[in-house]
Order: C-alpha cells, then sequence, then structure tokens
C-alpha cells in the first residue's frame, strides 16, 4: 500500500502491525542533534504537524550548492528514544522511519500520541537513495551534514509498519 | 622505492572498493542464510542483497554510514620509506571522502564539530605492527558506529570463566536489532584491558579465517547459542543473528581474564593493497 506525506491521523491509525508501505511525499531527516534542536528552539524553520521524520544521517553529494544524496539509509532509531515523548508532546508527527526499534516509553508516547513506526533494513543506502527523488530543502547546516534536517522528496520508499498506534511492535522489546 | 602518489591513488581506490563492494566470501554467507530464512527475516536478506548489488553497479556506498576510517599496516623492517606514511593515510582520507565522496562522520569527542573531511586527532586510526621482510601491507577497514557502539569489555577474574559465554550471549541480546543483524562477532580473550579490545577487532579483520582446536568449537557454541537468540535479520525475528564468530587469543597475567567482544554488521567491509619496493 502506497502512503503519502502528510499524513492524517486516520490514515496511520488504518495502518497494520507487519503491514507493508511504500512511502512517497516529503520527509525530514533528524537524529540526536536536530532532536535536541527541535525540543530546545521555540520557532522551528520547518513544519512537523502531519509529517514523517526519517532517523538518517544522509550520505550527501554537492556541487555549486546542488545536493544530491548518494546513501541514505536509516540510523539506529533506539538510540533517539528518549526524545521522542517530548517531542510527540509538542509536534504531531505522524510517523517515524528508523531501523532497531524504540525504547518503551517511546512505545508508549506512539500510542497516545497517534504515530506509527515504520522500518527500512539498516545498512541498504544505496537501495533506499533510489527512491529519494530530490533535496527540497535543508536546515541546520551547522550541526554537519550527518545531523542538519534534510528535507527529501521520496518516492515509494519500502518500509513496515513495525510499531502500530496500538504500541504493538515486531520487535522484542 | 614506494612513492608518497602512489600510496595515496592506491589506498584511495582500496577505500572505494571497500565502501562500494563486500568481499565474496560475506555475500555468499548471505545468499546461503536466505535459503534458510522465511517471511520477514527472508525478505530482510533479499534487500540486503539487492542493495550490495546496486551499490556495486552504481559505485556508491554501501551505507550511508561509511564509518571510522582504520588502517592495518604492516610494515616490513627491510622497507625504507622517503615520507610519513601516516600523512599519506590522512591525505587518502580527505580525498577518499570528497572524491567517492564519503559521509563526514567525524566529530570533536566533547564539543561534538563536525571536521568535514573525516579526519581528526588521532584519526584515521592507523595500527602499525612491523613484520619481517621488504612487503607493505596496508588494510582499510571502515568501522560503522550502529554495531561499533554495541561492542564491550570486561575485566573477569579467572575463577569466572564459567560465566564468560553467557556474558557474551548477554551482550548481543542486549544489543538485539541495533547493530544491524546478522552480525559478525569478534571475540579478544586475554592480553590486558586494552589489548583484549583490540584483538577483537583484529579477530574481525581476520574472518574468514577459522581457528583451530579447542578455540574454534568454542566459536561453535557461541555462533550457535548467538543465532538460537532468534533475533534475526534487522531484529525482527529469524534463525540467523550472526554470520560468524571469530575468537583471538593472547596469554595473559595470572590474576586476569581480559574478554572483549567487537560486533561488526552484515557490512563487513574491508580492502588489502601489498606494496614492494
Amino acid at each position: 500500500m502506497e502512503i503519502n506525506s502528510p499524513l492524517s491521523e486516520k490514515k496511520v491509525k488504518d495502518l497494520s502491525l507487519g503491514q507493508k508501505v511504500e512511502v512517497s511525499g516529503d520527509i525530514l531527516t533528524a537524529r540526536d542533534k536536530a532532536h535536541q534542536r527541535i525540543l530546545n528552539q521555540f520557532d522551528l524553520p520547518f513544519e512537523l504537524d502531519n509529517q514523517i521524520i526519517y532517523h538518517c544521517g544522509p550520505l550527501v553529494s554537492e556541487e555549486k550548492e546542488n545536493y544530491k544524496i548518494i546513501s541514505a539509509g536509516p540510523t539506529t532509531s533506539t538510540r533517539l528514544s528518549e526524545f521522542i515523548p517530548q517531542i510527540l508532546e509538542k509536534h504531531e508527527i505522524r510517523a517515524f522511519i528508523g531501523k532497531g526499534g524504540l525504547k518503551k516509553e517511546a512505545i508508549e508516547s506512539l500510542k497516545n500520541n497517534n504515530c506509527l513506526y515504520l522500518s527500512y533494513t539498516g545498512g541498504a543506502g544505496a537501495l533506499a537513495a533510489k527512491s529519494i527523488k530530490r533535496v527540497k530543502d535543508v536546515f541546520w547546516l551547522d550541526l554537519g551534514i550527518p545531523e542538519a534536517v534534510w528535507k527529501l522528496e521520496i518516492e515509494r520508499l519500502p518500509c513496515i509498519v513495525s510499531i502500530d498506534t496500538d504500541g504493538q511492535t515486531l520487535y522484542h522489546v | 622505492m614506494i612513492k608518497y602518489e602512489q600510496i595515496v591513488r592506491e589506498i584511495k581506490e582500496a577505500i572505494k572498493e571497500s565502501q562500494t563492494t563486500l568481499p565474496d566470501w560475506v555475500i555468499s554467507k548471505l545468499e546461503d542464510i536466505k535459503e534458510n530464512e522465511t517471511k520477514k527475516a527472508k525478505e530482510q536478506i533479499e534487500t540486503i542483497l539487492e542493495n550490495i548489488r546496486i551499490a556495486k553497479e552504481e559505485k556508491k556506498p554501501i551505507c550511508q554510514d561509511t564509518g571510522v576510517p582504520i588502517f592495518y599496516v604492516k610494515h616490513g623492517t627491510q622497507l625504507s620509506l622517503d615520507f610519513s606514511l601516516s600523512k599519506a593515510l590522512k591525505e587518502v582520507t580527505q580525498k577518499a571522502t570528497q572524491e567517492i565522496p564519503l559521509r563526514p562522520s567525524i566529530v570533536s569527542p566533547w564539543e561534538r564539530k563536525n571536521t568535514g573531511d573525516n579526519t581528526g586527532d588521532k584519526i584515521p586510526i592507523i595500527n602499525y605492527e612491523p613484520v619481517e621482510g621488504s612487503k607493505l601491507e596496508i588494510i582499510v577497514f571502515p568501522k560503522g558506529a550502529g554495531s561499533e557502539n554495541m561492542s564491550k569489555q570486561k575485566m573477569f577474574n579467572p575463577g569466572q570463566k564459567g560465566e564468560v559465554i553467557e556474558w557474551i550471549i548477554d551482550s548481543v541480546q542486549e544489543a538485539g536489532p541495533k547493530p544491524c543483524p546478522p552480525i559478525f562477532l569478534g571475540i579478544g580473550i586475554g592480553g590486558t584491558f586494552d589489548y583484549s579490545t583490540q584483538l577483537s577487532k583484529e579477530a574481525l579483520i581476520e574472518l574468514p579465517q577459522q581457528s583451530q582446536g579447542k578455540i574454534r568449537e568454542l566459536e561453535r557454541e557461541i555462533l550457535e547459542k548467538v543465532n538460537s537468540l532468534e533475533i534475526g535479520p534487522m531484529g525482527l525475528g529469524g534463525k540467523t543473528t550472526a554470520l560468524d564468530v571469530k575468537i583471538k587469543t593472547a596469554h595473559c597475567h595470572t590474576a586476569s581474564l581480559p574478554v572483549a567482544i567487537n560486533i561488526q554488521c552484515w557490512a563487513n567491509r574491508k580492502a588489502k593493497r601489498v606494496f614492494e619496493e
């Protein structure tokens, strides 16, 4: 099934554990430093409500400020678990894409806020890049290329619903 | 005489090889386990194999985490170089980062500022070993953080030998899906606190070479127990959690039993070049 960003609350509630989805539309990358800044900065330069966050620090090539994604698989989401309950209190993010799953508290907050967790195969960066059509924008480059927030247009990125909005997970927690 | 430019040129190619292809024996292992797995586990392995194919075809890094640059150098004692090899390997790291390109992943440890070129204080990490002869062997071993973060060391008392295997299995269990299984497990037993960790990484480098005798039996036992955890590819369940286990040992002090495990994700990236005068 193809799902498109921005995602509605109803759409994510309809998806079930283990279901395969192909994600299209705009997504935002974020890892450790971006999560911290999202929590600490009042005015954000991007919209988060109904959006999808991709736990990823892409490998990017740059020619005359023209950015191209070379390889962009997921980073370990588990490491980012501690930020998620606070972020979901402030922003209506509808899905995270990552690998490795999340810790209990983060799963609980996904459940309370109708947010999904989708898995993409870790390390499959070259293949993931084929689903990334272009870089639409980049924010917070002062954090360094991997830690910046990249707004990417993706087309049919194949993922699995590995934590659903009922807090069920495919991972052993 | 081996030239500075030759090292820079050929090691840059070795880095590109290590980042865009995997050794044949790693691919064979992945193909073998694919046949054993079903459902989600099989699909994960299929995605991994498809990714390996695309990376090779398009000459792109397999994984966006192009890792910490690590080199293992065997330096023949009869060989003399008229330049600094450390300087050459630093330059090659910078060039490879820009030209392949690689992701700049190296930051200062406390301020967390990215250097932008994958070098920094003591980075790249270069392990020198003097050997007999007149050859220069350089192994390129980029190491991603996902699996490196799950690595561990413990100083056991000699009387706790019976707890070592359980500690290893528990550590893999705790790592779960985080190091991108199916993994390779490098284990160092003996030496000192720091040397055991060094052995555990060298064990990964030595794969697919296997140990002999009692140590081989121990490797088999650990592999079997790790796979019975059923963490599976990417932690979504399955028969294969580890593709192989390799142990490297050193003698140690009678009062201590140091043990270290270094975890490597399925993307066991490695390339070697040998230079002769």
